[in-house]
């Protein structure tokens, strides 16, 4: 008897345990401890919190030491452990002005106060592959940073060169909503839209960021700041009436600033894009801020001309946990859809083969002169 | 037919770009049946009054009222339930209910108007199924006589318009407005676009289907030769307001207004 | 500081969501064919293979529960014995292959055979719940095509068919008019299995995770296949009988068995295969008895 769908328990066992083996290596080379991947692929670790929406380097390196380097699959993994733990609360927004930097550089102005910070970068590094790293010693600053850091934006702000980051007046600060515990619909509010991309696959907006400077939805950026930090998190708890601070997370924050021509009722100003990430993690906060702005282009009444403009294009694409799911589910069984398909083409070809063959004997039987389509004659 | 009322009634309608009207202080009425042309040059708010007539702009001033039964009223289109409705207070769905039964709109370009790449039999048919018609044989044979009434050959029925000329783009256009009966069809600059002698053949099938249905039309041109020969009153504009209206031989042969006589004057010199 | 460690919820899912999906199960049964938007969570397992089933199934299941999970009708192909053992593992219930045991039955491309009964709940995994999709991407648009009726869009699709082929020309994912109110798809089950869903008795509940959808048919709904008066929805048959069991009028798979073209047609429902075979044993031997006696 036919049997070959048979054994998928048995099957499944066997995948798994050659996974697992596969993990492993040869078995005299040491195991990577997940404190090892946490504190020295820390870039790493950044990308899959972010896009893993849960801030614990530590459940991060565990994740990527479990999928074996596999970032989505890191990123899933702790996706689906994210899901199942309880949300307390909610915390204030967090001051990314207010604290010092360990990297922050503007490309609008020569020198701005608190100063230009390089910070840890790969910038002006030279990319010369080496056999062994070694760890540089790190002289001693200059000066001391204890000077504020106000944002460039800010200063923009002044003169109304930029447009406010709230509306003037009579606005209340409307709750974001959180997208992994509530139904969202589109059209998105921005926030709802910035949390997206926030957890977005970090090459898909690369990818769209990069669109808009090719002339695919251009918006003429200048990156007014990035800068990298630890914040502090404060939560608001009821029992105590005041927010009480939880602990720090390191974020990286773009503010690019793009110009904007202004219409019948604004006056021209530059405009924002925002972008704010988990860790480090510059690249993804600078595409993030280009597409945030493209997004906006309703707000300034643009044309909807490229891919990185259209909210439900962006969003629907940019989470890549769902992306490759579906991607790879197509190596998922289809026999019955197949076969139906099957079944459809025979009788397609069949009835083709039916026509064509009547339309021969038809063109032996006559000698019909071609009946030429009749097209638009001037 | 209940005639003693206006099928469409304007009332000082304008429409605001930012601090600039794009058309202001508009009135006219539209009777059943009967074909009015704006005319006017690019600029003059021919194509804004277009866009606030068939509600795809705001109206920021004034009124647009269409004779129509409330969708849930049980009138029906000639039913007493008919009255004018103001059209800024209809739901959407009473909005796209008009767009099913009662309006066509004829875009200038084709691309917009049709699917390119679905047949043209499925263009036409495609307002019959949408108002419910689940007869295959019965639409594709409306599909075909309307095809056959705008000079589509019949063999080029499951041809898609992708592959059609401009003129006949604009025939499949009218077809699929027209194959439902409406009782109003905007026109936007139709025969522009398209070489001489196919705009005029096409003006003459205008012309005849517009009066073998009793359609009222509301045609915008730049083109005088265009109002003279389909409409039957002609409304002239400038600068965002109508500055003479009239039936449209009184309008074209004796013109009050100096910037009429302007434009009828560059025509025949033209 | 100490390691974290990593605990999970019992049955997996925390009871809040459990709610929140029983709360638009509700909602999709009171209005029936209508997509009802979800906070969809992560589950274990890949988007597209299943998380919007197995939360449905996860928020209805309860311990007297005895689920059955197929996928391309069968009980042992790999991803239905994933999610069987998943639910095994966590939420404790029993399990069966038997569809006339089974109170829960989590299901993808496929409708048992066996016809199914009031008290019996058919949870659908759902790739691509929106039915208009193909025709326009768009979920504005489409949302308010479905809030409007407005469905001459769909009747193109099937118009351009029969111009085309002389017949319609789709064969799984078929759509459906639930209840004479909303267009719905069916998910990727062959339109062979689409007349089981009208006026079953069964409850069944429609889950699509990546998509954050849920939809329902509540028990003896209309289910409407779409088509033309004239060209009526022709569900698709198999002019031949499975090659185990000897069922006519039932689902086949095509099974290549040497490289020469050569193929035998068997039920793509193992259960309802494996049970035919053995009662027709049954019936041979007792035929057997009785010619000897």
């Amino acid at each position: 008897m036919y049997v070959a769908v048979k054994g998928g328990e048995k099957a499944i066992a066997n995948a798994h345990a050659l996974l697992a083996k596969r993990g492993r290596g040869t078995a005299d080379s040491p195991r990577i401890g997940y404190e090892q991947v946490r504190d020295q692929m820390g870039v790493l670790v950044s990308r899959v919190m972010a896009e893993g929406s849960l801030y614990d380097p530590d459940l991060a390196a565990k994740a990527l030491l479990q999928a074996q380097g596999d970032v989505l699959e890191a990123v899933t993994l702790l996706r689906s452990y994210r899901t199942t733990l309880p949300r307390f609360g909610i915390t204030p927004a967090v001051d990314t002005a207010g604290l010092p930097s360990e990297r922050r550089v503007s490309a609008t102005f020569k020198d701005i106060p608190g100063g230009q910070q390089l910070g840890a970068t790969f910038d002006y590094t030279h990319r010369l592959l080496v056999d062994e790293l070694e760890t540089t010693d790190v002289p001693p600053p200059d000066v001391p940073v204890d000077e504020p850091m106000p944002r460039v934006a800010a200063l923009l702000g002044v003169d109304a060169l930029i447009e406010s980051d709230r509306p003037a007046e009579g606005w209340t600060d409307p709750d974001p909503g959180d997208l992994t515990r509530e139904p969202t619909v589109f059209p998105m509010t921005r926030a709802e839209r910035l949390q997206a991309l926030s957890r977005g696959d970090e090459g898909f907006l690369l990818s769209l960021g990069y669109s808009t400077q090719r002339g695919f939805g251009n918006n003429h950026p200048f990156v007014g700041e990035v800068r990298v930090g630890e914040v502090e998190v404060e939560f608001e708890v009821p029992e105590i009436g005041h927010a009480m601070p939880i602990g720090r997370i390191e974020v990286t924050e773009c503010e690019m600033v793009n110009q904007f021509v202004g219409s019948a009722d604004v006056a021209p100003q530059f405009t924002r894009g925002y972008g704010l990430v988990f860790g480090r993690a510059e690249r993804k906060a600078m595409s993030m801020s280009l597409v945030d702005r493209a997004l906006r282009r309703d707000e300034f009444g643009e044309r909807s001309v490229s891919p990185a403009q259209d909210e439900e294009f962006v969003i629907a694409h940019s989470d890549n946990v769902q992306a490759t799911g579906f991607v790879e589910h197509l190596k998922l069984p289809h026999y019955v859809d197949f076969q139906a398909e099957l079944v459809l083409i025979r009788k397609l070809r069949r009835e083709f083969q039916e026509r064509q063959a009547t339309r021969e004997s038809a063109a032996h039987d006559s000698t019909r002169e071609d009946t030429n389509r009749l097209e638009e004659n001037a | 037919m209940n005639d003693d009322r206006p099928l469409l009634s304007v009332t000082d309608a304008g429409h605001r770009y930012g601090d600039r009207f794009g058309c202001r202080n508009v009135s006219f009425d539209l009777w059943p049946g009967e074909v009015l042309a704006v005319v006017g040059e690019s600029g003059s708010g021919k194509s804004t009054l277009l866009g606030i007539l068939s509600q795809r702009l705001r109206v920021d001033e004034g009124s647009i009222r269409y004779r129509t039964a409330r969708a849930d009223g049980s009138g029906g289109r000639e039913g007493s339930a008919e009255e004018l409705l103001e059209l800024s207070t209809l739901s959407e769905r009473e909005v796209r209910r008009l767009w099913r039964t009662d309006w066509g709109f004829v875009h200038q370009n084709a691309a917009e108007g049709l699917r390119m790449h679905v047949s043209a039999g499925g263009n036409v048919g495609e307002p019959l199924m949408a108002n419910g018609w689940r007869h295959y044989g019965q639409i594709r044979a409306k599909a075909e006589e309307w095809l056959r009434r705008v000079e589509i050959p019949a063999e080029r029925i499951d041809d898609t318009p992708a592959t059609f000329s401009g003129g006949m783009r604009q025939r499949v256009q009218i077809a699929r407005n027209l194959v439902f009966e409406p009782r109003l069809v905007f026109m936007d600059e139709p025969t522009s676009g398209l070489d001489v002698s196919v705009q005029a053949r096409l003006l003459d099938l205008i012309r005849s289907l517009v009066a073998e249905l009793g359609l009222a039309v509301v045609i915008v041109t730049h083109d005088l030769a265009v109002a003279r020969l389909i409409s039957h009153r002609t409304l002239v504009m400038k600068d965002g307001a109508v500055i003479e209206s009239g039936l449209t031989d009184r309008v074209l042969d004796d013109p009050q207004a100096a910037y009429t006589q302007l434009l009828v004057s560059s025509i025949l010199q033209g | 500081m100490s390691a974290p460690r990593i605990v999970y919820n019992e049955g997996y899912l925390d009871e809040q969501t459990k709610r929140v999906v029983r709360r638009a199960l509700l909602k999709g049964v009171a209005i029936p064919g209508f997509q009802v938007p979800f906070a969809s969570r992560e589950v274990p397992m890949p988007r597209g293979w299943g998380t919007g089933g197995v939360q449905v199934t996860a928020s209805v299941i309860g311990p007297e529960d005895t689920l059955k999970v197929i996928d391309q009708g069968a009980d042992d192909t790999t991803n239905a014995v994933s999610i069987r053992a998943f639910f095994e593992k966590v939420a404790g219930a029993a399990s069966t292959t038997r569809t006339d045991q089974a109170t829960i039955i989590q299901t993808r491309h496929r409708i048992p055979e066996t016809p199914l009964v009031e008290n019996q709940i058919l949870v659908y995994q759902v790739p691509i719940p929106e039915p208009l999709r193909m025709l326009e991407p768009r979920e504005t648009e489409t949302r308010r095509l479905h809030a409007l009726e407005e469905y001459g869009l769909m009747y193109v699709k099937l118009y351009e068919d029969i111009a085309k082929y002389g017949h319609i020309a789709r064969t799984y994912d078929y759509p459906v008019l639930v209840n004479g109110r909303y267009v719905m798809a069916p998910s990727p089950t062959p339109s062979f299995d689409n007349p089981k869903m009208h006026q079953s008795p069964a409850l069944q509940l429609f889950g699509a995770g990546r998509e954050k959808r849920i939809y329902a048919i509540p028990p003896y709904t209309d289910v409407e296949s779409l088509g033309f008066e004239d060209y009526p929805f022709e569900p698709q048959r198999f002019d031949r009988p499975c090659e185990i069991c000897g069922s006519t009028g039932v689902y086949l798979d095509e099974i290549i068995i040497d490289d020469r073209g050569g193929a035998m047609f068997a039920c793509s429902d193992t259960d309802y295969c494996e049970r035919t075979a053995q009662q027709r044993t049954e019936q041979q031997s007792t035929d057997t008895k009785e010619v000897t006696a």
